[in-house]
Formats: C-alpha cells, sequence, structure tokens
C-alpha cells in the first residue's frame, strides 16, 4: 500500500510538469496580455512595450518558461502583476477557504446525496423514486452562478435568513491560526464566530454542492438497485438479519466503490464550480483569485493557481485509490 | 410416525409482471417434511422449486407477488407472517443454502464476519463466543484451520470451500429445517459428492429436516427419501425416492429419467424430453405437459388432471399414466 501511494505521488511529477507547460501556453493564447489589462484605456505601444519588457514578456516563450520553472521548483510561482504580491503566499492565504468551502459543499452532497439515492432505490418506481430522479436531472443542468445568484436573493436578500456575501460578519473579530474559520473559531473556543462561519458556508456551500449532490444521488440510486439484486443479499436476508443491518453491512456497503469514485471526480469538479461560487458570494477563496486573473490575464497567478488546483485533484483522487482498496479486498489483492 | 415439522399446503405464488400480465409461477404445491427427513423438489428450470422456496422463507419480492394456501412450521403459520417474525424464523429456525456460493457470498466481508453476524442475531452471544461458534462450525463442515479462514475472504477459497461455508452459515443456529436449492449445481462434479455427503451428514447427526431442491436425479437418488417432480408450477408426482426410480408412473418423470446417465452404471441410450419446458399450456386448458408428452391423448386436454394418490403409493398427475413397474430403461 505504501509502495503504491510513493509511485503515485511520483507519477505527480510528469503531470504536474506537462499541466506546467500546457499552462504557460495556455494563458499566452489568450487574446490581450497583462499590459493591456493593466493600463486599460492608458494602453499604447510604448507602455505596453514596457511593462513587457519589465516583467520579461518580451523574451522567446522558451526562455521565459525556463526562468519560470527555474522558480517553480522552489516553489516561488512569482509576483502577480495586477495584485502586486507573492503569488504564492496569496495562494496559501486563500487556500484554506476554498477548501473549507469545497468541504461544506462535498457534506451538504454526500450527506444528501446518499440517503436520497438509497431511498429511491429502495422504492424503486414509486413517486418518491421518480420524483427523486426528477430532482436530481434538475439538478444536474442548474448553472452553478445562477443557482448561487437565486439562492442570494432569496434566502439573504429577500428572507434575509443569511448572510449574502463574505466567510464571516465584517465585524466579527477572530484569530486566524489555520485561516479554516471553522477550525479557527473552534480553536478560539467562540461560539459565535462558529455559527457565523457556518451561516456563511450555508448558500454558497448548497450553490456548489447541488451538481454533485444530483450526481451522486444518481449514482448510489443505481449502484443500490444493483446490489439489492445481488445473490449475497438475498443470502443476508435469509440469515434473518434486520433489515438494517442487510441495509448497512450488505447493500450500502457494497455498492460504495461507484459512488466514492463519483465523489472523488466530483471533488475535483467542485474546485472548478467554486471559481463561480466564490464570485457570487464574493468568498475571498483561490476561485475567486484565479477568476479575476483570468480577467487581468495575470499570468503568475493563474499558472500558480490552476497547478495547486491540479496538486489537490491528484491527491484527492490518491486518496479515492486508497479507499477502494479498503473497501474491497479483491483490489487489495492484485 | 412423528408430526411434520414443515407442511405446505395449496401453495399459489403469482407474480404480476410488466403489462399486467400474471405468471403463476407455483400452482398448488402441497407437500411436508419430517425432522431427520430429506425430502427432494426436482424439476427442470423454471418449474418452480426456487420460488417455492423463497416463499417458505417468507423471501419473495414484496412487490407484485401475490400469495396464498398455507406453510406451517412446527405450527406456525409462516404465510403472510410479518417480515419482523420472519427474521426470527430465518436463519434461527429455518436456513437456506443457494446454488451458487461465489455470488451468495459478500465478497467484501471476511468469512468469520458472516458466520458471526448470524451468530450474534440469533443466538444472543458476544462477540469472542461468536467467533469461537464460528471456528467450531468450519470444523464441523470440514474446513482445515477454520481460525485462519476465518479472517479469508471467498474469493480466496475454492468453490467447495465456499459452499462448505454457506452451509456452515445456514448451520449458525442449528436450524430445525433446512432448505438447500441446487446447493451442488455450480460445483466440480467431486466436490459435489463431499457436499452432498456433507448435508446428510448434518441431517443424521441433528435430525435437520431437509428439503433438497435441483434438477438432477443424481443428486435425488444420493439424499432423498422422498421426491416430488414438479412441472410448470405443479407437483406432477410425488413417492418414495425407490418407488419412483423403480417404477415412474408420469411421463414427465419418465422423461427426467431417461435423459440422465444411468445411476446403477448399466448401459442404456440417453433420451432428452423433446421441447423445452416453455412449451407449456396454461394448466386451466389441460396437462401442461401435454404438448410434450409422448403419451399425450385427447383425454389430455380441456381440464388439468388432479393430483390423486395412487394405490401403490404416492400421488400422480397424469390421465394415462405409465403402468406400475414399469422402469423407463426397458423401454417407453
Ligand atoms: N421475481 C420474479 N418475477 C417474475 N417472475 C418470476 C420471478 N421469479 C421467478 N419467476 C418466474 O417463476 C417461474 C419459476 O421460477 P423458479 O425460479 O422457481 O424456477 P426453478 O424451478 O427454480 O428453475 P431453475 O432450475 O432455473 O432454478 C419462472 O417462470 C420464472 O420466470
Ligand atoms: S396427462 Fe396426458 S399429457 Fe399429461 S403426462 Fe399424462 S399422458 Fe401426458
Ligand atoms: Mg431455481
Amino acid at each position: 500500500m505504501i509502495r503504491f501511494v510513493v509511485r503515485r505521488l511520483l507519477l505527480l511529477i510528469p503531470i504536474l510538469f506537462g499541466l506546467s507547460i500546457l499552462l504557460f501556453i495556455w494563458v499566452r493564447a489568450l487574446p490581450g496580455g497583462p499590459a493591456t489589462a493593466l493600463l486599460g484605456e492608458r494602453a499604447t505601444p510604448e507602455r505596453i512595450a514596457q511593462i513587457n519588457k519589465a516583467y520579461g514578456f518580451d523574451k522567446p516563450m522558451i526562455t521565459q518558461y525556463l526562468t519560470y520553472m527555474k522558480r517553480v521548483t522552489r516553489f516561488d510561482f512569482g509576483q502577480s502583476i495586477t495584485l502586486r504580491k507573492d503569488v504564492t503566499a496569496e495562494l496559501v492565504r486563500r487556500f484554506p477557504a476554498t477548501i473549507e468551502l469545497s468541504m461544506a459543499a462535498m457534506l451538504f452532497a454526500v450527506g444528501v446525496g446518499i440517503p436520497l439515492g438509497f431511498m429511491a432505490a429502495k422504492r424503486e418506481r414509486t413517486w418518491f423514486d421518480y420524483g427523486a430522479v426528477t430532482a436530481s436531472l434538475i439538478g444536474v443542468s442548474i448553472p452553478v452562478f445562477f443557482l448561487g445568484q437565486i439562492l442570494k436573493w432569496v434566502f439573504a436578500l429577500k428572507l434575509n435568513w443569511l448572510p449574502t456575501i463574505g466567510r464571516l460578519a465584517p465585524t466579527r473579530e477572530l484569530v486566524h491560526h489555520t485561516n479554516f474559520n471553522v477550525v479557527d473559531s473552534l480553536l478560539a473556543i467562540d461560539g459565535g464566530a462558529l455559527w457565523d462561519a457556518i451561516k456563511h458556508l450555508i448558500l454558497p456551500g448548497i450553490a456548489l454542492g447541488t451538481i454533485p449532490l444530483a450526481i451522486i444521488a444518481r449514482i448510489t440510486r443505481a449502484s443500490v438497485l444493483e446490489v439489492l439484486n445481488d445473490d449475497y443479499v438475498r443470502t443476508a436476508r435469509a440469515k434473518g438479519l434486520r433489515t438494517s443491518t442487510v441495509n448497512r453491512v450488505h447493500v450500502l456497503r457494497n455498492s460504495m466503490l461507484p459512488i466514492v469514485t463519483v465523489i472523488g471526480l466530483q471533488t475535483g469538479l467542485l474546485l472548478s464550480g467554486a471559481v463561480l461560487t466564490e464570485t457570487v458570494f464574493a468568498w475571498g477563496g483561490m476561485g475567486q483569485l484565479i477568476a479575476g486573473a483570468v480577467l487581468d490575464k495575470d499570468y503568475p497567478v493563474i499558472q500558480g493557481g490552476v497547478m495547486f488546483l491540479a496538486i489537490v485533484f491528484v491527491l484527492v483522487n490518491l486518496v479515492v485509490d486508497v479507499l477502494y482498496a479498503f473497501i474491497d479486498p479483491r483490489i487489495r489483492v492484485s | 410416525m412423528s408430526e411434520p415439522l414443515l407442511v405446505v399446503d395449496d401453495l399459489h405464488v403469482t407474480f404480476k409482471i410488466h403489462g399486467g400480465r400474471a405468471v403463476r409461477a407455483v400452482d398448488g404445491v402441497s407437500f411436508a417434511v419430517r425432522a431427520g427427513e430429506t425430502v427432494g423438489i426436482v424439476g427442470e428450470s423454471g418449474s418452480g422449486k426456487s420460488v417455492t422456496a423463497l416463499a417458505i422463507l417468507g423471501l419473495l419480492p414484496s412487490r407484485g407477488v401475490t400469495t396464498s394456501g398455507s406453510i406451517l412450521l412446527n405450527g406456525q403459520q409462516l404465510l403472510g407472517a410479518s417480515e419482523h417474525d420472519m427474521q426470527d424464523v430465518r436463519g434461527r429456525r429455518a436456513a437456506m443454502v443457494f446454488q451458487d456460493p461465489m455470488t451468495s457470498l459478500n465478497p467484501v466481508l471476511t468469512i468469520g464476519r458472516q458466520l458471526t453476524e448470524t451468530i450474534t442475531r440469533h443466538l444472543g452471544v458476544k462477540r469472542d463466543a461468536a467467533r469461537d461458534r464460528a471456528a467450531e462450525l468450519l470444523d464441523r463442515v470440514g474446513i482445515p484451520e477454520p481460525r485462519q479462514r476465518l479472517k479469508n475472504y471467498p474469493h480466496q477459497l475454492s468453490g467447495g470451500m465456499r459452499q462448505r461455508v454457506m452451509i456452515a452459515i445456514a448451520l449458525a443456529s442449528d436450524p430445525a429445517l433446512i432448505i438447500a436449492d441446487e446447493p451442488t449445481t455450480a460445483l466440480d462434479v467431486t466436490i459435489q459428492a463431499q457436499v452432498l455427503e456433507l448435508l446428510r451428514e448434518v441431517v443424521r447427526e441433528s435430525n435437520t429436516a431437509l428439503v433438497m431442491i435441483t434438477h438432477d436425479l443424481g443428486v435425488i437418488a444420493g439424499i432423498c427419501e422422498s421426491v416430488n417432480v414438479m412441472y410448470s408450477g405443479r407437483i406432477v408426482e410425488s413417492n418414495e425416492r425407490h418407488h419412483l426410480f423403480a417404477s415412474p408412473r408420469h411421463h414427465y418423470t419418465r422423461g427426467l429419467l431417461a435423459s440422465v446417465p444411468r445411476l446403477d452404471g448399466a448401459q442404456g441410450r440417453l433420451v432428452p424430453i423433446p421441447g423445452s419446458p416453455s412449451d407449456v399450456i396454461a394448466w386451466s386448458e389441460g396437462c401442461a405437459f401435454a404438448p410434450r408428452c409422448p403419451a399425450v391423448s385427447d383425454a389430455c386436454r380441456g381440464q388439468a388432471p388432479e393430483l390423486v394418490s395412487s394405490p401403490e403409493g404416492g400421488t400422480l398427475r397424469c390421465v394415462q399414466p405409465a403402468p406400475v413397474g414399469m422402469p423407463v430403461w426397458s423401454g417407453r
């Protein structure tokens, strides 16, 4: 198992290497450039050339790449052009915000999606099942941005139940050790701050979690339906086990493999959904940072940010693969 | 003779399938089993053997199925009993062994876990005691190094070993009744004999009642005291085993016997039953076997032949049965 994990981590190196090249070329293929974005209406050919020279964008692409990679190996992603800040420091500072949001979204998606899919399967071809299937179809097709705006309008602006933007009330004082607000408020033993952090997480969490929820519910339903027809479930019932035991020990556990797979994949997609959600709710995480950077053609921020997300994506899928082996002993041997 | 342990009386099971059509999978089946007795149910695929077994244990799907008749286990009516009550019967008083030991065991749980969960469920013992009992059971069904095997997963065992595990699970709380649904069909021939021997031993040692479901007359010959022959949801002939083999009277029974190699090793030509089990007519229109029967006549159509007791013992559902004492092998 350890060898497997190490091998996968080593595999990360060529993946990230290839990604860095693609990214490098892609950002430079975007129309316009950082200088144009920075100068806006004041742009003149001379000033653009001047800024490009200052950041080394006038050199050949290959030279630029080599200089860039030399720094990246020291985890230095350079300076942001528009924010004039150290990209690595900025990413590290904002990273917890994005992870906290993603985890809230995933918690919602898994916590609702698995029971929903399970109950739909157990009540196959009843109104509950049809309702769940229809709801999940709607769920996957709602754009995150749109859902975010609707939720904000209804629950924050009209009903005034929940905050509209940000991660904490502006007046709240909280010492940030980890930048995970939930963790920090627990460390500070501050119930008010904890509740505040959670309230801020609800709407963005739902906006971001709805698509994965719908997908998880659908996969769970399909997987449970298949397992329910398996012979060992009949054996479990023939043993006289209580229905709850049969469901928990035999049905759910055996349905988990495909569910865990989509959870892993969805976690990756979540990170891209976070870009939109964070914009709607002014979340101040990596998503918002990257979204802004794309508009400003802030090459170092885009490159660093996407690399960061890629690393998270690969690590999440590594965790999924390890979980696999725990769920299914047949994978463990081979 | 003692009172029968299991009495199935006029059992009907009807499936409502898509399009509102109804399939009478079991259509008025009656039989009884005493403690220590092994009763066979034999018939081709689709004759309703498994559905009968599942009905006894209340394992049929709850939706789209209607059942009627009576199933008494030690005097307790099982048909229509609540799921909760049936959970106390299943695995405790009546256990089942299924056909395919590869798919019938949960691939992601250890053998030990699958054994102990039955034991703790029914015997109310603690984990450690349950493990001891589990090892004992594996030992009893002839699995070497039982303590080690408890930690194994099903895929680490051979097919024969897995079926022994299934039998161990069935034996976990000393049930009075075991229903074995084609327990040897998925196994190699040599292993089949061993598993049958094991079941025979269990019945003898624990005075268990055994219902042996099979399409293999060889299995019947090896283990059953009496036999029910099923065709298209009904019993068409039943008798004590040696009578049935010596003097099969229903033409379907005779067809089955003619289509298997002779059990005493003597030479004879194997004659498969013509047609397939799907060439049936509804019992309401006559004998379901009529489309395939070599002795069919007009009398066989119009209404179903009644199941009647024959003076020579056993029961028979045929208007023109073969004469008494005419073995299949002297020609038919
Ligand atoms: N869940 C179900 N829904 C609809 N029809 C069913 C269902 N289960 C069984 N049947 C039907 O009931 C009939 C009897 O099936 P059963 O499984 O009892 O046959 P069997 O004698 O056990 O045959 P085999 O030797 O193939 O196991 C078949 O016609 C089958 O199509
Ligand atoms: S009743 Fe007629 S068709 Fe049916 S088995 Fe007897 S002879 Fe054949
Ligand atoms: Mg069957």
